[in-house]
């Protein structure tokens, strides 16, 4: 598979769109600019802001061995929004998002205080059924990472057959899946093929699908598109647009243009060589244009990190 | 679209020309001739003179050449180069060489009779187109594939807790393991000789050599399957887990068919590691020249059994035999590689 298919009707437009949208993206990057556009995506995302605290972080401390590595993060996610975790390198940030849906528990050296509540119940309380809660805070990784030894087809549903859990109308559950995930068109006439036969771009949107089909209600995502093109980013970020209106989606993106692009709040996570902090939060066009904190600004405005 | 034609063709300009390997040609050519010339005049005589010759000859040559051609990097570089050759040859010869031989003292025998027949009412010096090997081939099988059925489960999962569950005892479990390798086989042989017969009561049977024989096999198995399943990215796992999977579920939906065609490879390097074994059996199933179907109660013989015993029996007829023997063996152990590399090949894997 060299070529990502993407030379179909469908797939062209969006390329072109793509690339004016980069073009207008990668030119000069000033925060004025760049309010504009969270401006622009504010407004036309209104109608989906207005929603109920799906989950919520309170006074969340990590540490690794004993190093601290986050302090004192409490951040709110608004079902039907998206969120957008910015900062350098090293602050935590997908500690952090990885300790909303308990994959913080895998690494051994791992320990953490404070408490995540999802629907005012809190994840971390004994008795808890841990794979419960991974199933309805949904997690797409920084590199694509579809089950090399399942097809396209067994890759969107394998969520429903790992949790065990029963499928009815499997195309139909298959099809909107891909649909939502913006791959259906392109993957529409080989659902046999192996995922890892598709382009990496193609596997992110997989990634996505496969995560949609045990219906989370919040999506993380770990720097999705760090590792795709810009036609892929794009329509990632299409799909996270259209995918905010029924979830609450968390992403980690070291993109300016990406946050500004696709997220209604954006929390600045900054670490001074100790434990990272969440520096500010706001709504992405007052975090773009009109940041309260000096630190904020000179990051957004690429003077540093 | 205009097509536009030119007469381009594909070329590899990185390959030397005829003209640029003359050097290397009247180079090979005189270290062959200078080498039949110092074996003639010398003392130094036989192949083994010839071959010691040649191989120093062939490194002074070719680095005298690259030297003189280029530089001493160059010369560094070819001695080098002909040294891998020469070691590379030192492997394969004996290879080739055992394999010419059994073919040449095996093949001899060979002939449908002898898959069909036992050597229950065969005296040994009978000519070898009386009675056969199939109890010894049948007593084969029945030890290996019971060994693998032994090993494998606990050789799989003994990885599983060491690569996986990353359990307390992880580093012990794979300490034992290591220290289980280096057991002598004889030793496999005596431990069930002496737990399973005089402990236990039991006599000779084929179970008893499949269970040496696992005793053996775990630890290649096990080590094997470690390093197989250390390969697996650990984001496959992170990703089931994050779709809501217990450990369990991950493993034998995600990981396990990941690493199937490891795994599978796994389990013949146990099968090769085992299915030339003698001394265990010697001790174990007790050796019969009958076919014996019941694993779990009589003698039974294995082909590394029946080698054994016709080469010491030692006249020409048990020596043909013994020789024979050798080559089935060696057939069936390709055929079981050619089967579990056809069975275990993974679908879809993309490096």
């Amino acid at each position: 598979m060299t070529s990502n298919d993407d030379s179909r009707a469908n797939g062209e437009e969006s390329m072109k769109t793509a690339k004016a949208q980069v073009a207008k993206a990668s030119g000069k990057v000033s925060p004025s600019s760049l309010a504009d556009v969270a401006a622009n995506r504010l407004q036309s995302q209104t109608a989906n802001t207005v929603g109920s605290t799906g989950l919520e972080a309170r006074s969340i401390h990590a540490w690794f061995g004993k190093k601290h590595v986050l302090e004192d993060i409490s951040l709110d996610f608004y079902t039907g929004t998206v969120t957008a975790l910015i900062g350098p390198s090293g602050c935590g940030k997908s500690t952090f998002i990885r300790i909303l849906n308990r994959m913080h528990e895998f690494i051994p050296t791992a320990s953490l205080a404070g408490e995540v509540f999802l629907d005012g119940k809190d994840v971390y309380e004994p008795g808890v059924d841990v794979t419960k809660i991974r199933l309805r805070i949904g997690m797409v990784f920084q590199k694509p990472n579809p089950f090399p030894s399942m097809t396209i087809k067994e890759n969107v549903l394998s969520g429903l057959k790992l949790a065990q859990l029963k499928m009815n109308n499997q195309e139909e559950l298959l099809e909107s899946c891909l649909r939502r995930a913006g791959l259906w068109d392109e993957v529409k006439d080989r659902l046999d093929e192996y995922g890892g036969a598709l382009s990496g771009g193609q596997q992110q949107r997989l990634c996505i699908a496969r995560s949609l089909a045990v219906n989370p209600q919040v999506l993380l995502m770990d720097e999705p598109c760090s590792a795709l093109d810009p036609g892929s980013t794009l329509r990632i970020e299409e799909t996270i647009r259209e995918l905010s209106s029924s979830m609450s989606i968390v992403i980690v993106t070291h993109n300016m243009q990406q946050a500004a692009r696709v997220s209604d709040y954006t929390g600045f996570f900054l670490s001074d060589g100790g434990p990272g902090r969440l520096v500010e939060v706001g709504s992405t066009s007052q975090i773009f244009s009109n940041p309260k904190e000096q630190r904020t600004e000179d990051y957004v405005s690429g003077r540093f990190g | 679209m205009t097509q536009v034609i030119s007469q381009v063709s594909p070329q590899k300009p990185w390959r030397p020309k005829l003209k640029n390997l003359l050097p290397e040609v009247l180079g090979a050519l005189f270290t062959a001739v200078s080498t039949l010339l110092i074996v003639a005049v010398t003392p130094l005589k036989g192949k083994l003179g010839f071959a010691i010759v040649l191989i120093i000859m062939s490194i002074v040559v070719s680095s005298l050449v690259s030297g003189i051609r280029r530089d001493k990097k160059a010369a560094l570089n070819s001695t080098t180069t002909v040294l891998v050759y020469i070691a590379s040859a030192f492997v394969i010869i004996p290879l080739f060489s055992i394999l010419y031989e059994i073919f040449r003292l095996g093949i001899g025998g060979l002939s449908f009779g002898i898959f069909t027949k036992d050597m229950s009412l065969t005296s040994s010096d009978s000519p070898l187109t009386e009675g056969g090997l199939l109890h010894a081939l049948i007593g084969t099988l029945y030890v290996v594939v019971l060994a693998s059925i032994l090993s494998t489960p606990v050789g799989i999962l003994a990885s599983l807790y060491i690569v996986e569950v990353k359990g307390r005892f992880a580093g012990l479990v794979r300490f034992f393991i290591q220290a289980m390798s280096g057991i002598p086989s004889i030793v496999a042989g005596l431990f069930i000789y002496a737990i399973w017969m005089i402990n236990m009561g039991n006599s000779y049977n084929a179970v008893a050599g499949a269970g040496a024989l696992a005793i053996l096999m775990i630890p290649t198995v096990a080590r094997t399957s470690e390093e197989v399943l250390k390969l697996i990215p650990p984001d496959l796992r992170e990703a089931g887990l994050a779709l809501g999977a217990t450990q369990w579920r991950t493993v034998a939906m995600i990981i396990i068919p990941a690493a199937k065609s490891g795994l599978v490879t796994a389990v013949i390097l146990g099968i090769a590691r085992v299915a030339g074994e003698t001394a265990p059996l010697l001790l174990t199933i007790g050796g019969a020249d009958a076919i014996n179907l019941n694993p779990f109660s009589g003698n039974s013989s294995a082909m590394p059994y029946y080698v054994w015993k016709n080469y010491s029996l030692g006249n020409p007829e048990s020596i043909s035999r013994a020789w024979l023997g050798v080559l089935v063996l060696m057939i069936v152990v390709f055929i079981f590689f050619s089967l579990a590399r056809f069975f275990g090949r993974s679908k879809g894997v993309k490096k």
